[in-house]
């Protein structure tokens, strides 16, 4: 293989390859990155056995062929290279190096054979969709901040996605959970998606996918399987297996009779949360919330640290309540809000609480209450 | 000679040869020359879960039983009745019931365990501010200086104690009273059911050379047999050893041995030792990959763990199962929760994956299980599940159930079980 490809692009393709590959390897071949060069173009493809992204980059192919090298050596080297160099590489297969040449620059790098890298194995995908960017990216933006990295409970450990009953019509539904607060996010279902089977994304592949959403233009084509999901701009398609497990019934955790409705400006709400919360040095800081008639205090009361108190101007109309939360939690919901005012609708100071944005049900969250 | 008659709870004259107390005729008498000096004492309830069953389940009571999980198939208690048919705590249950086939076999009730042992500290409370709990059913005190206070020496409070726990919460307990807290544990275990046990500084050594040196504490059935190969049985067979050849020998282990055996602890009873972490482990008598057993294990030692932190009121927040392989390469994995617990239903469901992803490394001669990042007991499980909603309502019960204790008194609510 002999080729010779910019270096914005080979920096573009790698860095999404050695984001896959994981730092500590135990099989060998899985630190490598498989570069096929054929027609107009090289292809990367690297995987950790449980996701595999693909993705091509236009080079001048000199000579076809391929190798697997060290994913994260070569990123390193192409990320110290100058900006707008060209970079050849050359493979020779007798010797097992791959050379990579810039400027005045070269490099050796070990490589193994092509034939020891694993690809994944093609599923049938039973539905297939196509997604606009923004949407996709909103239903993973607002509701991963949930998922747990608990290991006790993986099914948790992602974004379960499915087609449900909207308020609407049906719906193209995300939820996630770590069992202290959830995220139900809506969007229209797409045509072709009603067969969706729902499925647990992975907290790893929900991170790769979004670096896919960031161009508005592109239509994301979706496909998914009982085992496997995969998403796929015209440059890079991102494959990647489920998890293995039954996501919790979420809509009995959805309180519906929470009455008691305060609305607050979700910016100021988020600042005053974090300024309170300073005082204590607990690794869970807990915030009491003291709702009077349109008058909310939140307070800390850390008895090693100190105390801390903030009054906020609320719409409030309802019975003096008293209740506590874990500050991260409702800072992180509230930065969810991005138009409107933050809807809290609360029930009793054990009850879980739900808050939305304005009145959008689309966008739904539920966060339990902390002992204070 | 000072002379405590154990039910009358005062100090009594005795005329020579008599054995029993003049006044109440009980032959409950302890007399020892150094009765009244000594004044570090040690007080552990015999069988505590299984008597507490037997409160409540008078039904039970000449019954052998044994307090544990069904199906977790190890013995958590068992009481005396089981005890002389050869059933001991750590037992796999199938043994067990071999051993005791009538027996009656009792899940624990941690809620119920949890309460007695409370009302347990508030007496002990009133005694002395020094103590150190050691788990539920067990605590040292340090009763030095009291006596003006109460009118009477540390042996009487202690033996009016006892009574207390027996006539008021129904579940008798054993003293241990001596100049430490080595001597004290020891000596509460002496006399067990119901024992009441003095050593005293002048007989300390040959008190103690009689002994195995399996009374020692943390010399389990494995140190035991490395000491026995180096002809080491008794204490007084340690006395015989150089310090420096038992540390290079047993390291941080010898030097203790080599104090111990002399009867030097000078560890103080304090309840705010500044404990880094707490762990329970068990060296099994036969090396064991059996994962229900290990489960077994795992959760009484989860148990254990969880009550010594609600009796010293703190929680934690890494959870550590500690595996030592046949080939004794240890193995350590641990877990951080998202919040710090005091409850063994979480400790071992934390602990239960880490130890079934080591199952490859099996067999094990030993289980441990530890929890660190420790914080004060208030700040122990203070989110619920949102996607539990029974564990939360079983919590605000609870905690529904001490605000009233708080406000109406100790007996103003109880379990309906309780009152069976």
């Amino acid at each position: 293989m002999k080729v010779s490809i910019e270096r914005s692009a080979l920096l573009k393709a790698m860095s999404r390859a050695q984001s896959v590959v994981e730092r500590r390897n135990t099989i060998p071949i899985l630190a490598n990155v498989l570069i096929e060069a054929e027609g107009d173009g090289l292809s990367f493809r690297a995987t950790d056995l449980d996701i595999e992204v693909l993705d091509r980059a236009p080079a001048m192919v000199l000579k076809a062929g391929a190798t697997t090298v060290g994913a994260h050596t070569l990123h390193e080297i192409v990320r110290k290279l100058p900006d707008g160099a060209m970079v050849e590489l050359e493979s020779d297969d007798a010797a097992g190096r791959l050379a990579v040449r810039a400027g005045r620059s070269s490099f050796s790098l070990a490589t193994l054979p092509r034939e020891d890298f694993p690809v994944m194995a093609n599923a049938e995908y039973e539905c297939n969709f196509a997604c606009d960017t923004p949407v996709l990216r909103r239903l993973f933006d607002k509701a991963k901040f949930a998922m747990s990295v608990e290991e006790t409970r993986y099914y948790l450990n992602g974004v379960y996605m499915h087609a449900a009953d909207g308020l609407d019509g049906r719906a193209l539904r995300c939820v996630a959970t770590d069992g202290h607060r959830l995220a139900r996010i809506d969007a229209p279902l797409p045509q072709g998606a009603d067969n969706l089977p729902g499925v647990i994304v992975p907290r790893k592949t929900v991170g790769e996918m979004r670096k896919l959403l960031d161009d508005d233009d592109v239509q994301i084509a979706v496909s998914v399987s009982e085992t496997k999901i995969r998403f796929a701009t015209p440059e890079v398609t991102l494959t990647s297996k489920v998890i293995d497990g039954t996501f919790p019934d979420y809509s009995r955790v959805i309180p519906t009779g929470n009455t008691k409705r305060l609305e607050v400006d979700a910016t100021e709400f988020s600042k005053a949360v974090d300024r309170v919360a300073t005082v204590s040095s607990e690794r869970s800081r807990a915030v009491k919330l003291s709702l009077d008639e349109d008058r909310l205090v939140l307070s800390v009361n850390a008895p090693d640290s100190g105390a801390a108190e903030e009054e906020l101007a609320v719409a409030y109309g309802d019975e003096p309540l008293e209740i506590g939360f874990n500050a991260k939690y409702l800072q992180e919901i509230a930065d969810q809000v991005d138009r409107e005012n933050a809807v809290f609708l609360f029930n009793a100071s054990g009850d879980p609480t739900l808050m939305r944005e304005g009145d959008d049900e689309t966008a739904v969250y539920v966060v339990m209450p902390m002992r204070v | 000679m000072d002379t405590l008659c154990r039910d009358c709870c005062t100090l009594v004259d005795l005329a020579p040869g008599a054995r029993r107390c003049p006044a109440c005729r009980s032959p409950r008498l302890t007399s020892h020359p150094e009765l009244t000096q000594l004044s570090i004492a040690h007080i552990d309830c015999d069988a505590f879960y299984a008597t507490v069953e037997k409160r409540d389940d008078p039904a039970l009571r000449d019954k052998p039983v044994i307090v544990g999980g069904g199906k977790r198939g190890v013995v958590s208690t068992c009481c005396y009745i089981a005890r002389i048919r050869g059933v001991r705590s750590a037992m796999p249950m199938f043994k067990a019931l071999q051993l005791c086939p009538e027996a009656v076999v009792v899940k624990p009730r941690g809620a119920v365990y949890v309460e007695v042992s409370g009302r347990i500290r508030r007496m002990m409370e009133e005694l002395t501010p020094v103590i150190e709990p050691l788990s539920l059913d067990e605590a040292f005190l340090d009763l030095t200086g009291t006596a003006r206070l109460h009118h009477a020496p540390p042996a009487v409070l202690m033996a009016r104690l006892a009574r207390r726990v027996e006539v008021e919460l129904g579940i008798t307990a054993s003293v241990g009273l001596s100049h430490n807290k080595f001597l004290a544990k020891i000596a509460s275990d002496r006399d067990k059911p119901r024992g009441f046990t003095v050593i005293g500084r002048a007989e300390t050594g040959a008190f103690l050379a009689a002994q195995p040196v399996g009374v020692i504490w943390g010399v389990g059935h494995v140190t035991r047999e490395k000491l026995a190969n180096d002809g080491i049985r008794t204490i007084a067979d340690l006395l015989g050893r150089d310090r420096k050849a038992l540390a290079a020998r047993y390291g941080q282990m010898g030097d203790r041995l080599w104090r111990l055996a002399r009867g030097q602890d000078s560890r103080p009873v304090s309840s705010r030792n500044a404990v880094k972490g707490l762990s329970n482990e068990t060296t099994f008598h036969e090396d064991t990959s059996d994962p229900e057993l290990l489960d077994g294990h795992l959760w009484r030692l989860a148990d254990k763990v969880s009550s010594r932190l609600k009796a010293k009121d703190i929680a934690g927040r890494v959870v550590t199962v500690k595996l030592k392989r046949a080939d004794h390469r240890l193995l350590t994995r641990r877990h951080a929760l998202d919040q710090p617990t005091q409850l063994a239903g979480v400790i071992h469901a934390t602990a239960a994956p880490l130890l079934r992803r080591s199952l490859a490394e099996a067999p094990f001669r030993l289980l441990g299980v530890g929890l660190s990042d420790l914080v004060p007991g208030h700040l122990a499980d203070r989110e619920a599940d949102l996607l539990d909603p029974t564990a939360r309502s079983r919590t605000e019960a609870e905690r529904a159930t001490d605000r009233i204790r708080a406000r109406f008194g100790e007996d103003s609510i109880l379990k309906g079980r309780a009152l069976r």
